[in-house]
């Protein structure tokens, strides 16, 4: 009897517990007031802010190449410790796209993973750097992306194991690790510099993939841009790109190479950055020249 | 005392013939043509951003360098050589050899087309650089591990 009575009150604050945390953690939507007055998206803009986000690396279907970039008709698998994502269609279409979307749904993606259901989106979709970004740029986006192709195509679910295939989990690896704040202080940043921190850290999602994660699949905030393991897995490193990673780089050389594809002993870019350098020589100057500045400003490891 | 000069006469001969081993394996072979090519394209670089004056020497000396790298770069990667010597190669290579020779063929002919009519002045060798240039990244980002 005793036994019965315990097992209940552990049951019963389990269940509490449960709830707590699911009321915590529950998918927030951005406030409405965020996306009004935006006005006309400004398209060109927007495609600046598309190759910014290198949107088509991961979006476009499989193979593409340069020809099909435009065309976001997901499905490319990206592998990770918790099983593989297939990135969705993000083309104007429909019904298999997001043609039906509102910006404030759009928003919601963007700023706090949230889907048009109103469910948790997982974060291979790197909205914790997007968070940063502001509405009138994610305006701009959504406006160049519905002048894109449709698309038709049903990408293929993401294929994960339990538990990591329970969505609800995700509100508590955002409350650890989403949120808007400044990845590192930079004291006195110039506007140039503050142009390539947003870049760096809201659209270009760079630390993404350039900062090591910890077992939670969670960015490690103190070793920032530091590099480490390949995050598909396999053999391969991604670079420290902090000063202490490109000692003997200049603000040129960083720009020159994200304009080129060069290094400055004139080795090439290779593996994933190879998609990455693409987009970023189709930004302005101005911008692969902040982007420059900032990676030089921020803390060495 | 004679038996400690043999002995480092032994390992002066030792080290040498490994050394020698060394430079013929394919992986530090590649590794050296992947070196030179890097220079060639560091000098025309030179030039196309102005940092160099033009000069049809280097143009045509840099270009030639690529040209014969290119025509047996491919040769160098024999069942065998997958690993060792720090190599970056990727597994892919060997799983896709005829892709992987048509993209170092692309590069030799993108190569000989610059070298065919010679780039005259800064505008054409930074137009043949952008041309050739595509080549590396093409090839690095399926065949290259690591950068």
């Amino acid at each position: 009897m005793k036994f019965l009575k315990v097992t209940a009150a552990v049951g019963a604050a389990g269940l509490l517990g449960l709830a707590c945390f699911l009321w915590v953690t529950a998918p927030a939507r951005t406030p409405d007031d965020l996306w009004q007055g935006l006005g006309e998206p400004n398209v060109e803009n927007g495609e600046r802010v598309f190759s910014a986000g290198g949107c088509s690396s991961c979006h476009a279907a499989p193979g593409a190449g340069d020809d099909g970039r435009l065309v976001l008709a997901g499905g490319a698998p990206l592998a990770s410790p918790f099983g593989t994502f297939h990135a969705p269609n993000i083309s104007p279409h429909p019904e298999a796209g997001i043609g039906g979307w509102s910006l404030h749904e759009f928003g919601d993606a963007m700023l706090r993973g949230v889907g048009r259901q109103g469910e948790h989106l997982y974060p291979s979709f790197p909205y914790a750097s997007y968070a940063r970004m502001t509405p009138s740029d994610i305006n701009d986006l959504f406006g160049y992306l519905k002048t894109l192709p449709a698309s038709d195509n049903v990408a293929p679910a993401h294929e994960l194991p339990f538990p990591f295939n329970q969505r609800a989990l995700l509100g508590g690896w955002k409350f650890l690790y989403l949120n808007d704040d400044p990845r590192v202080a930079i004291a006195n940043a110039d506007a140039k510099v503050e142009r390539g921190q947003y870049l760096v850290e809201g659209p270009g999602h760079c630390g993404e993939c350039h900062t090591p994660r910890d077992a939670l699949g969670g960015l490690k905030a103190d070793l920032w841009l530091a590099g480490g393991p390949n995050p598909e897995g396999g053999p391969g490193r991604v670079p420290n790109i902090t000063p202490g990673g490109l000692d003997g780089w200049s603000e040129s050389d960083i720009a020159y190479y994200l304009e080129s594809g060069f290094t400055p002993d004139y080795d090439s870019v290779g593996g994933s950055m190879t998609a990455v350098q693409k987009n970023m020589a189709r930004l302005p100057a101005e911008d692969r020249d902040a982007i420059a500045a900032y990676l030089k400003a921020i803390p060495a490891h | 005392m004679k038996l400690k000069t043999i002995a480092a006469a032994a390992i002066v001969a030792v080290l040498g013939a490994g050394a020698v081993v060394a430079a013929d394996e394919p992986q530090a072979a590649r590794q050296q043509m992947m070196k030179d090519v890097g220079r060639a394209m560091g000098a025309l670089a030179g030039i196309a951003k102005g940092e160099k004056p033009y000069d049809a020497d280097v143009v045509k000396a840099s270009l030639t360098t690529m040209s014969e790298v290119s025509k047996t770069f491919a040769d160098q990667f024999p069942a065998g050589s997958e690993t060792g010597f720090e190599t970056e190669a990727s597994p892919k290579i060997w799983e896709n050899m005829d892709d992987f020779r048509a993209k170092d063929a692309q590069f030799g002919k993108d190569v000989d087309t610059a070298l065919a009519t010679l780039p005259a002045d800064q505008a054409g060798v930074g137009a043949a650089l952008g041309t050739i240039g595509k080549n590396c990244s093409a090839c690095h980002e399926t065949y290259r591990l690591k950068k």
